[in-house]
């Protein structure tokens, strides 16, 4: 059966706000639960250079205390109404996601846009926020693959989109509350805002709800980017461990592009399983990692292919070499039978994701941003069953994968590929 | 929804929680397997054993199993305990007839010296990474303070040593010894048939030969210790905790799960309050595990080590004006709606029920539906945390912290 066929034909709502924030919707009567995902465009690439680590700050600042509420009855508010969130910073935006039974999404919903629109910004509580944002910072210290991702990306993109979420301990040390509330005023905004909703819900009453919570915020001018060149760091970096973590990236095509799905699925042959590449001949075959993946990467307008594997140092420079070998064989092209695997697993995803609202609120916020539209799974679906073998191999014989960027961490630094031109 | 279950001749039992309205269905194979069940000589063999499994059979090479469950666009994997070793796959509908014969046939593996010791050296490299990552394996040397000659103290992985010398001939005997149909299930969740299931597994598992085994379910003699271990590369002071809890067999471990939850939830807690939101740690949070005989509560801490004694003295402050004072109903309502959410919220993906109704069966051979689950978590009294909190005080622990700190100031 084919992909296309199999998705439920949900539909996806959208509604747009006099002032450029978005609602998308996608509800259904198949599940007992709702989840939303806020996005506001204030994204780490946004951090003033001598403050690097202000969206982190701001967003560990603005859950304490919003509206009606202080910081304690912020939180217990939402545990009481069975609240599961997260937030994290990305490049572009600050994502609030949270997922409950769906008789709550409503008084959810009303806590989420005091906290965009109406945080306290305590004085007092400053400090705590700081320590919060620079224990994150050591904590990363002790996880050398984490450490080692950082480096990798600091040198694939250029700056500011290589810049690592959390910051750095001089940029949140020197921030002040007044740079926290700028940083606020200036990136939690409605345009650029989308909010994602999925699961058991009415669509008009929801749409009438976010009218009502969010159609009075003002539209603020967003601040152009100024891209600077990468990094130029040395790529190795000397750590205490038993274990060599490796890193390689190449350039690939963001969300939007149209031959993004071919370039996602060439990925998913070299790692997307374990019949694939990176896994049978880096683990399988020589047992060289527990460890080895690779994941496209995609930002709006740039995107790049990370690949990952830790190893014991005396096996590492073997590693890196069939691992980068690997790598530079999938320009060769891909086999009809590896493509087929790699429909299969694409195709149980989506039905799977439909599973969970909190993965379809994002998933369709996420379309939202990059392509300005909601691709119903059904149209994914469809994609999927036509991509052919023939496809991905003339995207893959225009872009082979080269121009690599790498980056090792560990007990000693290895000889690092050069490339045949 | 509907429970079904049915038990094969051999002893092999077959248990469902079929939902027609699900996209898709979780199966797997539960083991009644783990670290406690190993000696010295061969530990870390049952975590091994759960990487041979995928490398192939009479009928099928390592690469098949690979491609075969890929072509199934099956999400599949293993984990191994301290007493499960769980097999599992998730897939659409259609796919359950060759998912069930790829998942059934791996469990009789032929564990060939090639694939044995090429994977070896992938186990070797997964407890260096895990040496190299927090808490630098002392998750498992706390047991060992904790419990001492217990097997729940057995380390899962095993160590470089104990693996790199264990034979192959050794582990078939291991696998001989534990993989019989009596000491192992059949669990499935979803869009299951499940006429059609317990036909196929009788047909492919009918003729695995019963063997009777007995677990030595030992009760669990702990004993209150301390340590601190060097560890100059680390940046942050690592401290874990344990504690005795209800064990899987008690109608407490409800409460026990709530207690964990209103003290030590990763938000909104009594340690979140006091240490998380301040800044003064990274995190600190408290966790309730359950095993036949003996449960624990294990709390983690991690903080800046100039800061780690004090930070540690704060925690068990907070443990002990809880056992004196107790906890108030509004904490306990706040965190029963949390819990009460988390499991709708997982319950609507087939692979979590799996391992819920998988996980029930394992330690009480009972199945608990989503509406059970709710009623219970409801109908648990601060009386009853207050109970367990008395019998199992969380200031009675085990602690080991590991870090940059050469000695811990004033050792207890």
């Amino acid at each position: 059966m084919s992909a296309a066929s199999q998705v439920q034909q949900r539909v996806a709502q959208i509604h747009r706000l006099a002032n450029g924030m978005v609602l998308v919707g996608e509800p259904t009567r198949a599940v007992q639960s709702a989840a939303l995902t806020l996005m506001v465009p204030c994204g780490y690439t946004t951090d003033p250079p001598d403050r690097l680590g202000l969206s982190s700050l701001l967003c560990d600042m603005i859950l304490r205390g919003a509206g009606a509420r202080d910081s304690r009855a912020l939180i217990n508010d939402l545990e009481i109404l069975g609240v599961e969130r997260g937030e994290s910073v990305g490049a572009s935006h600050t994502s609030f996601s949270a997922a409950t039974v769906a008789s709550n999404l409503d008084e959810g919903l009303a806590i989420y846009a005091d906290i965009v629109r109406a945080p306290h910004f305590p004085e007092d509580q400053l400090d705590a926020g700081k320590l919060v944002c620079l224990q994150e910072l050591r904590g990363v210290e002790d996880e050398p693959s984490q450490k080692l991702m950082v480096a990798l990306r600091d040198r694939a993109y250029p700056s500011p989109w290589g810049r690592s979420s959390h910051g750095g301990e001089q940029g949140i040390n020197d921030s002040r509350r007044a740079d926290v509330t700028t940083q606020w005023s200036q990136g939690y905004r409605p345009n650029g805002a989308i909010l994602g909703v999925a699961g058991n819900f009415d669509w008009q009453a929801i749409v009438d709800r976010v009218e009502a919570v969010f159609s009075d915020w003002k539209m603020v001018d967003a601040t152009p980017t100024v891209e600077l060149p990468s990094s130029t760091s040395d790529p190795h970096t000397s750590f205490d461990s038993n274990q060599c973590h490796i890193g390689i990236a190449f350039p690939s095509v963001p969300y939007r592009n149209p031959e993004y799905l071919r370039a996602w699925a060439a990925v998913g042959v070299l790692s997307g399983g374990m019949s694939s590449r990176l896994f049978t001949e880096v683990r399988e075959k020589r047992g060289l990692c527990y460890t080895v993946s690779a994941s496209l990467q995609t930002q709006r307008d740039r995107a790049q292919v990370l690949c990952y594997a830790g190893t014991s140092a005396e096996r590492a420079q073997e590693t890196l070499d069939v691992t980068h070998a690997e790598v530079v064989r999938l320009g060769a092209g891909v086999e009809t039978g590896e493509l087929n695997r790699l429909k299969a697993r694409i195709k149980s995803g989506l039905i799977m994701q439909q599973e969970s609202t909190s993965a379809r609120s994002a998933a369709i916020a996420r379309d939202w941003y990059h392509l300005g539209r909601v691709r119903p799974l059904e149209e994914v679906g469809g994609l999927v069953d036509d991509l052919t073998a023939e496809d991905i191999n003339s995207y893959l014989a225009d872009h082979p994968p080269g121009d690599f960027t790498f980056a090792t961490l560990g007990p000693q630094p290895l000889d690092l590929p050069r490339e045949i031109s | 929804m509907k429970f079904r279950s049915q038990t094969l001749d051999n002893g092999l039992e077959v248990v469902a929680e079929c939902n027609d309205a699900a996209h898709s269905l979780g199966v797997g194979f539960f083991v009644r397997t783990g670290a406690r069940d190993e000696t010295d000589e061969v530990a870390g063999v049952s975590h091994f054993l759960e990487h041979m499994v995928f490398k192939g059979t009479p009928r099928r090479s390592a690469d098949d199993v690979n491609r075969e469950f890929d072509e199934l666009g099956a999400h599949y994997n293993a984990f191994t305990s301290e007493e499960n070793t769980v097999y599992y796959a998730a897939v659409l509908p259609e796919y359950q007839e060759p998912c069930v014969d790829l998942i059934a046939d791996i469990m009789r593996p032929s564990l060939r010296e090639g694939d044995f010791e090429m994977e070896k050296k992938v186990i070797l490299e997964e407890i260096q990474m895990y040496a190299d990552q927090p808490p630098f394996g002392m998750d498992e040397k706390i047991k060992e303070l904790h419990f001492g000659e217990h097997p729940l103290a057995r380390s899962v992985l095993g160590s470089l040593e104990s693996v790199g010398s264990l034979s192959a001939a050794q582990m078939q005997s291991y696998f001989d010894s534990r993989y019989s149909p009596g000491n192992m299930f059949v669990g499935a969740a979803g869009r299951i048939d499940f006429d059609a299931l317990v036909r196929q597994v009788e047909q492919l598992c009918g003729d695995w030969s019963p063997q009777s085994l007995v677990r030595e379910v030992p009760a669990a003699d702990s004993q209150p210790n301390f340590q601190c271990v060097h560890r100059a590369s680390a940046t942050q002071q690592y401290c874990l905790q344990l504690a005795d809890a209800p064990a899987s067999e008690s109608d407490d471990r409800y409460a026990a799960k709530l207690l964990a939850t209103v003290f030590g939830d990763d938000s909104g807690s009594r340690l979140y309050w006091e240490l998380v939101d301040s800044g003064l740690t990274e995190s600190a949070s408290l966790g309730h595990y359950e095993y036949l005989g003996a449960g624990m509560f294990f709390s983690w801490l991690s903080c800046d080590p100039d800061e780690a004694h004090a930070n540690l003295g704060r925690m068990v402050d907070l443990q002990a004006k809880v056992e004196r004072d107790g906890f108030t109903a509004e904490e306990l309502r706040q965190a029963q709606s949390k819990l009460k959410a988390r499991v709708v919220l997982g319950s609507e993906r087939p692979r979590n029920r799996l391992f819920n109704v998988g996980g029930n069966w394992m330690q009480r051979r009972e199945y608990r539906s989503v509406a059970d689950d709710l009623e219970t978590v409801d109908q648990v009294t601060l009386d009853d945390i207050h109970r367990v909190l008395a019998k199992f005080p969380l200031t009675r622990h085990t602690t080991i912290t590991i870090g940059p700190l050469e000695q811990w100031p004033d050792t207890p």
